[in-house]
């Protein structure tokens, strides 16, 4: 019983050997769903505010490119250069090429989930340019040399201990102190250097408007604007489904958004960047990488009205009592999910698989994708696609004790048979997954259709 | 071809059927007290709001919260006497970084999210309200409003080069969940409530 | 009013006590229920895992049972979910939507075609009860915490109708128990962690039973109790609601 592929499972199966450390996570972010619940609550209109997001992310998704070409001009018109990126090489290519015509070998990024999908930060480091991550829990991350775990908690996995001994090796804090104040103060010291020194600065684009060409960052920290306004180039990188229609719609989103995400009204920060400051330039590059295939499956298309708010992770009792990085992706937690297999079938077949399908994902989405019922049919696709190799090697799993155990009831059809011959609770043996955590049912007398027969027949 | 129009070819090709535009209208707020609603959300989030009259007032908080020294810059021509005009800032954002205290006004106030609306082109550095250790903003009590919707009515297709909703001071919850202010932006935020 | 009763394959094969029940309840209030004894599963199973093309003989079988009927009651939100959203005949589509229509979960059955105000029933005995997803957030049988939504419960509403019973509180009062068909075993570390907590949480508020619609969550956190050598037992909801 071997398992070599790194899947979800196993995965989460490592993450499971420290019990008190699967509550804490647990813990952590199911308290974040309350702080979503108690804000969310706080608007009696939040269920149509998500009703009315939806719609205009159907509206976008519908005339996507026509928002693409206008939101082009209009960038254009106020002095901001657009690039086109077909794919995560071309989208990190354009960023060396732009850093190399400055001649500049140092930049400061804010939180861009989307570099990380392309990972930027490796190929830039190939090519002898020093990124520096200036959002504190991805620079945490950055100093462990680990991918964020969480699209807007990068570090909750990391306890703060760990993050004080971090910070002790790479910063010359004293040994043993994990408090956070301390440790915040320590990175803003810190950083504020980085910040006065960088020439360029990169951001992600948490909205990008077709109607006015300007795009809109949140942060909490504000160093997306420290970044920004004090580096001479100014990088965005955004996918194509961040338009939005007209200025008024980000009162919708930026309503849904962090109350979604954290239970704050709003963030601290949200900067519309609408044309470079005098001398600066300002560069947005436009990525596709994958997102027109995704666009055309009928069945998955939500999933790019996503607003990257995070909220499926907070409430899903899988993603809490497995971590972020057992979805080996960029985005991980159920939306992570329903993204990945349109990059990479294959490797990430294990993904859909690693859910409840409970539906709770769905119910907290502030733009209302259907992300369980994705989930759901992302298996019936990599199942007919042949890369079933989760369920393949579950049921070669439960055949290996079901198969020499005839124990099971033979009842009529072959529907039945197949269920009861794979029913995991079936076998009482060491084999049996089922069995390790919990126990059998205790076999009855007789079956219900045994009993009717007996008792109600001829009625 | 390009990448641009094999992106547009591809997006053209798979977009799905068009769907209208929902009308969204009915989200915009109704009349209350939006003036304790945005004090008390404000705070809620570790902010501050005094309620003043005139300069005088602001005058007298900076002289209280802050030391011979500092460096105390602002946009009001009203408040020259003690504070340094920024408005035709025309140095290097970097040589404001010793910013101690900042003045600036802000055209609207958010009463559901205690958020205010500047407007960088304002300040001549956008830098300012994010450098600056501390921030004060002053505030038109009447120019509240009650969600985001009501705001970006007023703001409607304004013209500008940067504009920023600020809610509170700077902040992070990245380890552990604890709530530090004073992130990399300003670490207090008090918004002085004009009549 | 003809009424086919539908028992979930492994309903039938390990708790047959939840069928009886369910019947009795049924006749108790008056309904003529039959039981086609050719019935096997819903299909879920393989539909969840992927198999869902695999799943017409049970399509085809489940029509073939229950197309005759005016109702079909089942004590579980899951398959009848199930039914309601995967039922299809490429021959006879329209006789499988106006029977996937018919499908009830018992529950929802008891309020919302027979409007049931009133049960003999008493259980003495303090409870927990357990959201099962499917029926939850799937078939909305009850309010779901995550939306800004008026509260409801349909079988909260019968349970209360239950002289002498006292529901528990909970911690948290819909997370899933992490069951999830094969999830249970694919998932065998994360699946049995959810199981732990949940079966937690209703023991910290000293629940001397666990009820729910769903007889695949109880027998999941059956599992875990009895693994722990608890004595607190689980009981379809039918049972408590037939009880005397």
């Amino acid at each position: 019983m071997n398992i070599d592929v790194k899947d979800h499972a196993a995965l989460s199966d490592v993450f499971n050997e420290d019990e008190d450390r699967v509550n804490w996570h647990d813990e952590t972010l199911w308290w974040i769903r309350q702080k979503r619940d108690k804000a969310v609550n706080q608007l009696p209109e939040w269920e149509s505010l998500r009703e009315t997001a939806s719609q205009i992310k159907n509206n976008v998704l519908s005339y996507l490119s026509n928002y693409l070409q206008q939101f082009e001009a209009n960038a254009t018109k106020n002095g901001i250069k657009i690039h086109w990126a077909a794919d995560a090489k071309e989208h990190n290519e354009i960023v060396l090429g732009l850093l190399q015509s400055k001649q500049v070998k140092q930049m400061v990024k804010s939180k861009s989930m989307l570099t990380e999908e392309c990972h930027l930060n490796e190929f830039l480091a190939e090519n002898g340019i020093d990124v520096i991550d200036s959002d504190l829990g991805e620079r945490i991350v950055q100093l462990a040399k680990e991918p964020p775990s969480h699209i807007v908690l990068p570090c909750i996995h990391k306890k703060k201990e760990e993050i004080g001994e971090l910070f002790h090796q790479h910063l010359g804090t004293p040994a043993g102190n994990a408090d956070p104040q301390f440790l915040t103060e320590t990175a803003r010291q810190h950083l504020r250097e980085t910040f006065l020194t960088r020439k360029a600065a990169l951001t992600g684009v948490n909205f990008a408007v077709a109607a006015t060409g300007e795009f809109v960052v949140c942060t909490n920290e504000g160093n997306a604007d420290m970044g920004a306004h004090l580096a001479d180039i100014h990088i965005a990188s955004m996918g194509i489904e961040k338009i939005i229609p007209e200025r008024k719609h980000l009162g919708v989103f930026l309503r849904l958004l962090t109350r979604s995400a954290t239970g704050q009204p709003i963030t601290t920060y949200s900067s519309h960047f609408n044309k470079p400051r005098p001398g600066q330039e300002m560069h947005i590059i436009i990525v596709d990488n994958g997102r027109t295939i995704q666009l055309g499956r009928e069945d998955f298309r939500n999933s790019l009205k996503c607003i990257r708010c995070g909220a499926c992770m907070n409430t899903c009792p899988v993603y809490r009592r497995s971590g972020g990085h057992s979805y080996h992706n960029a985005i991980s937690g159920p939306i992570g999910s329903i993204l990945a297999p349109n990059l990479d079938m294959e490797k990430y077949a294990d993904l859909p698989f690693a859910s409840t399908l409970c539906g709770s994902c769905s119910n907290v989405c502030p733009v209302k994708i259907d992300i369980h019922q994705q989930l759901y049919k992302w298996r019936q696709v990599i199942v007919k696609n042949g890369y079933a190799t989760t369920a393949k090697k579950a049921s070669m799993r439960l055949m290996s004790f079901t198969l020499s155990t005839p124990s099971v009831y033979h009842v009529g059809g072959k529907a039945g048979r197949w269920v009861l011959k794979h029913a995991p609770f079936a076998v009482n043996n060491k084999f049996n997954p089922w069995y390790k955590h919990r126990d059998m049912p205790e076999p009855p007398k007789e079956s219900f259709g045994e009993w009717y027969a007996k008792n109600k027949n001829g009625r | 071809m390009s990448s641009r129009d094999k992106i547009l070819a591809a997006v053209a090709a798979n977009q799905p059927a068009k769907v209208d535009l929902p009308d969204i209208d009915f989200l915009n707020g109704a009349a209350g007290n939006h003036v304790g609603k945005f004090t008390g959300v404000l705070t809620s989030i570790g902010g501050k709001a005094i309620e003043v009259n005139t300069f005088d007032d602001v005058k007298a908080y900076i002289k209280q919260t802050t030391n011979q020294g500092d460096r105390v810059v602002s946009t009001f021509s009203e408040m020259s006497d003690c504070t340094e005009l920024i408005n035709d800032y025309q140095g290097l954002p970097h040589d404001l970084q010793d910013i101690e205290l900042a003045v600036i006004g802000a055209d609207l106030g958010v009463a559901e999210n205690g958020a205010v609306w500047v407007k960088g082109d304002l300040l001549n550095q956008r830098v300012v309200p994010f450098i600056c250790q501390y921030l004060a903003v002053i505030l038109k009590k009447e120019k509240i409003v009650a969600t985001m919707h009501d705001a970006y009515e007023q703001i409607g297709s304004e013209n500008y080069g940067f504009s920023t909703f600020i809610a509170g001071p700077s902040k992070t919850a990245d380890i552990e969940q604890s709530l530090v202010l004073g992130a990399h932006g300003a670490r207090t935020m008090t918004v002085f409530l004009m009549e | 009013m003809r009424v086919g009763l539908f028992i979930p394959c492994y309903v039938d094969q390990f708790y047959p006590d939840a069928a009886k029940a369910t019947l009795q309840l049924l006749e108790k209030l008056g309904v003529d229920v039959i039981y086609p004894p050719k019935q096997t599963c819903c299909g879920q199973p393989m539909a969840n895992s992927g198999f869902e093309h695999l799943a017409g003989g049970c399509n085809e079988l489940f029509i073939k049972n229950f197309a005759e009927f005016d109702y079909v009651v089942a004590p579980s939100g899951s398959c009848v979910l199930h039914i309601r959203e995967h039922l299809h005949d490429d021959k006879n589509p329209e006789v499988a939507a106006q029977l996937s229509s018919k499908v009830y979960e018992l529950t929802s059955f008891l309020t919302d075609v027979l409007k049931v105000t009133y049960l003999p029933a008493k259980f003495p005995h303090k409870v927990g009860f357990h959201q099962s997803c499917h029926g939850q957030r799937g078939l909305h049988l009850s309010q779901m915490s995550e939306l800004v939504a008026p509260g409801f419960s349909k079988p909260g509403s019968l349970l209360n109708m239950v002289e002498g019973i006292e529901i528990v509180p909970l911690n948290r009062i819909d997370e899933c128990c992490g069951f999830g068909g094969t999830f249970c075993v694919v998932e065998e570390a994360v699946s049995a962690k959810m199981g732990k907590d949940r079966v937690e949480d209703h023991l910290e508020h000293a629940a001397e039973f666990i009820t729910g619609v769903d007889m695949s969550c109880l027998m999941h956190m059956e599992g875990i109790l009895n693994r722990k050598g608890s004595k607190v037992k689980v009981l379809h909801i039918a049972e408590i609601l037939n009880g005397e």
